[in-house]
């Protein structure tokens, strides 16, 4: 039962998955690896089947289907403790009846690992909470139960740690600090963290590799970078930051680009940059790189110009301010300008252009919802 | 007559008389134990130490006493270990018929003592049981389990379920999951069904009179006694009894109470 007390961490497979809950399929044919010492977020809203990949993970439920394997070893049909595998719960799941210590201890003893208190120690030491060991755990505040959970899991050096939210139940100050916590422990410990949630910026924050996962599939994965610079799915487009989209049909072609027609106004996307290429497709752009002016531009091939519009709404957000401006017949678009002393128009109803390089647009693979030509702006609400 | 106001006559009486009216009966059979009676305790006759320094003096009132505390343990025993496994069932697990096993708990506690105690003793006729401890320690067991399973059911529901995972998460096998998480939480739920059995097998009369055929327990004891005027010493039982009770209400209160103001010191 017991595994060994391993310093490095395992890569962990998925093949096949799937996982059938009375009434619904909660995960449908899901394949993932993620290799060893890697920081791997699963990202997506609630109800997409992050949890309860992260569940099959540890044991905790049983797949309908598929397999799962931890460093190589079909772990599939073992039951949770015996899986190297420790969960940092969302609700922390701190044992109330039981010391810090004792909590952190508990599974070394569980293990029969010797000097479990000395270990245990450290641990709570490593997360700056030596201080609060022999503390019951309702009397500790939100983020430092959370670091004892952390601490409770790490101390067992698991060959994969899973995150379930850990961060969920923390302010905003609080979080960010425990997000660099988390990223330097990961590095210093070499584990493979397995995190779970579903804030965007907490996933592109820490994770190496992000996995956008949505109603039980995965619909893309990559580094933070190119899932931003370069989304396939109107999904991900609006899941990770913001999105403008426009939508129509490829009227152009040349050897490296494609041009479609919005009522209109011609929107070029590299071919590289694009998933179709041909019918009618969505072309995207983030509201930061795109630009307004007030004069109609003089600019050549490679970029992309609509309008005129007018700015019908204005949103000052600290580090930039957030344009709405709506294009007749094209709909509204969403421009992100720095806070740099030197925006060129800031009053509501002025009348701009909006321009972006040809190379900062993407094309996606499948069409919004609710198509014609209009775009939708607006980012999917996260709770 | 500026200042009068109901509320501040009226309500200090209604409080003496309602306070008056509650504990009279308690007052009563307190200074009773301490009459020295002869032949019945209804009359007060002087004061004595007697009753108390030699308890068991009356004719088998401290066996039946002995006989009630014994099968108040057994039957608590019983009640509880059952009870608490059906609660956990009744909470964790899904299966058939659930919601009408949850229900039917309720009906012996809805049903009249009168009507339990007759039935029961028609089924130990029928199978020609010989009445005595045995079949009130069954007849306890059966009319404490509901209490039992509804004092610890709501406890089970207010466990979270992340702390059983959370184990199973940490290398402890089911067993050890149940032993080192499960039982300590629910233990304070546990304990206060056990006491609610105790007392309600313990105080039983009804039930246990048609299901004790020979067997004297301390409830009987004092009804047939009571017909010829109760003992004294009968009073220094109940008394005992009393202060018991009391004093566990009262030991649990100041432990919680400590243990607040320690928590709050810490933090």
């Amino acid at each position: 039962m017991a595994t060994e007390f391993v310093a490095r961490g395992a890569d962990l497979e998925l093949k096949g998955i799937r996982k059938e809950f009375p009434g619904f399929t909660a995960i449908e044919d899901l394949d993932l690896h993620i290799p060893a010492g890697e920081f791997f977020a699963l990202l997506g809203p609630s109800g997409c089947g992050k949890t309860t990949t992260l569940r099959l993970v540890a044991g905790l439920d049983q797949p309908t289907k598929g397999q799962i394997l931890i460093g190589g070893k079909d772990v599939t049909h073992t039951k949770a403790h015996e899986r190297p595998v420790n969960t940092v719960f969302q609700s922390y799941a701190l044992f109330p009846h039981m010391s810090v210590l004792e909590n952190v201890a508990f599974g070394l003893k569980q293990r029969k690992i010797d000097d479990p208190m000395t270990k245990a120690q450290a641990s709570l030491d490593l997360v700056e909470l030596g201080h609060l060991a022999l503390r019951r755990p309702a009397q500790l505040s939100g983020g430092q139960q959370q670091r004892v959970a952390l601490a409770r899991a790490l101390v067992n050096r698991p060959s994969l740690l899973l995150l379930d939210e850990p961060l969920g139940a923390l302010d905003l100050k609080l979080r960010r600090q425990m997000q660099i916590e988390l990223k330097a422990i990961q590095m210093e410990v070499g584990l493979t963290f397995l995190h779970v949630t579903h804030d965007q910026e907490e996933a592109m924050d820490m994770a190496d590799t992000v996995a956008v996962m949505n109603k039980g599939r995965i619909e893309q994965m990559g580094s933070p970078e190119k899932l931003y610079d370069r989304p396939k799915t109107v999904f991900v487009s609006k899941f990770l930051g913001q999105s403008n989209l426009f939508v129509g049909s490829v009227e152009e072609e040349n050897a490296s680009s494609i041009s479609i027609n919005v009522a209109g106004s011609k929107i070029t996307v590299p071919k590289d940059r694009a998933e179709k290429h041909k019918g009618k497709i969505a072309v995207g752009v983030r509201p930061e790189k795109a630009f307004f002016h007030e004069e109609k531009p003089k600019l050549g091939a490679g970029h992309n110009l609509i309008g005129p519009g007018e700015i019908i709404d204005i949103r000052f957000t600290g580090v930039s301010n957030q344009y709405l401006i709506e294009i007749p017949k094209i709909g509204n678009v969403t421009v992100f300008a720095q806070n740099i002393g030197k925006s060129p128009v800031t009053e509501l109803g002025a009348q701009v252009w909006v321009s972006w390089k040809v190379e900062h647009a993407f094309g996606l693979s499948d069409l919004p919802t609710n198509t014609g030509s209009e775009t939708i702006t607006e980012s999917i609400t996260v709770q | 007559m500026k200042n009068f106001s109901l509320g501040k006559y009226a309500l200090p009486v209604y409080a003496v008389l309602a306070f008056t009216y509650l504990l009279i009966p308690i007052a009563y059979t307190f200074v009773f134990s301490f009459n020295d009676y002869r032949r019945s305790n209804i009359a007060w006759r002087g004061f004595t130490f007697d009753n108390w320094t030699s308890v068991c003096e009356a004719q088998g009132v401290c066996e039946a006493f002995a006989t009630s505390v014994s099968i108040g343990l057994i039957s608590t025993v019983i009640a509880t270990v059952l009870g608490t496994m059906i609660a956990i069932a009744l909470v964790r697990y899904r299966f058939k018929f659930r919601s009408a096993v949850s229900l039917l708990l309720f009906l012996p506690m809805a049903t009249p003592e009168l009507v339990l105690g007759a039935g029961l003793a028609a089924q130990f006729f029928n199978v020609g049981a010989e009445m005595g401890f045995g079949t009130i320690v069954i007849a306890h067991v059966m009319f404490c389990l509901s209490f039992v399973v509804v004092t610890v059911k709501a406890r089970v529901a207010s466990l979270d379920p992340a702390l059983e995972e959370a184990g199973r998460d940490l290398y402890a096998a089911p067993a050890q999951v149940f032993w080192k998480i499960t039982f300590p939480l629910l233990l304070p739920g546990i304990m206060a069904a056990a006491l609610l059995a105790f007392a309600l097998s313990f105080d039983d009369f009804i039930i246990t009179y048609f299901n004790s055929g020979p067997t004297e327990t301390f409830p009987k004891y004092v009804y047939t006694a009571a017909a010829k005027g109760l003992p004294g010493e009968a009073n220094v039982i109940g008394m005992s009894v009393f202060f018991l009770a009391i004093a566990i209400v009262v030991t649990v209160q100041v432990r919680s109470s400590l243990k607040a103001k320690r928590l709050a010191k810490i933090k």
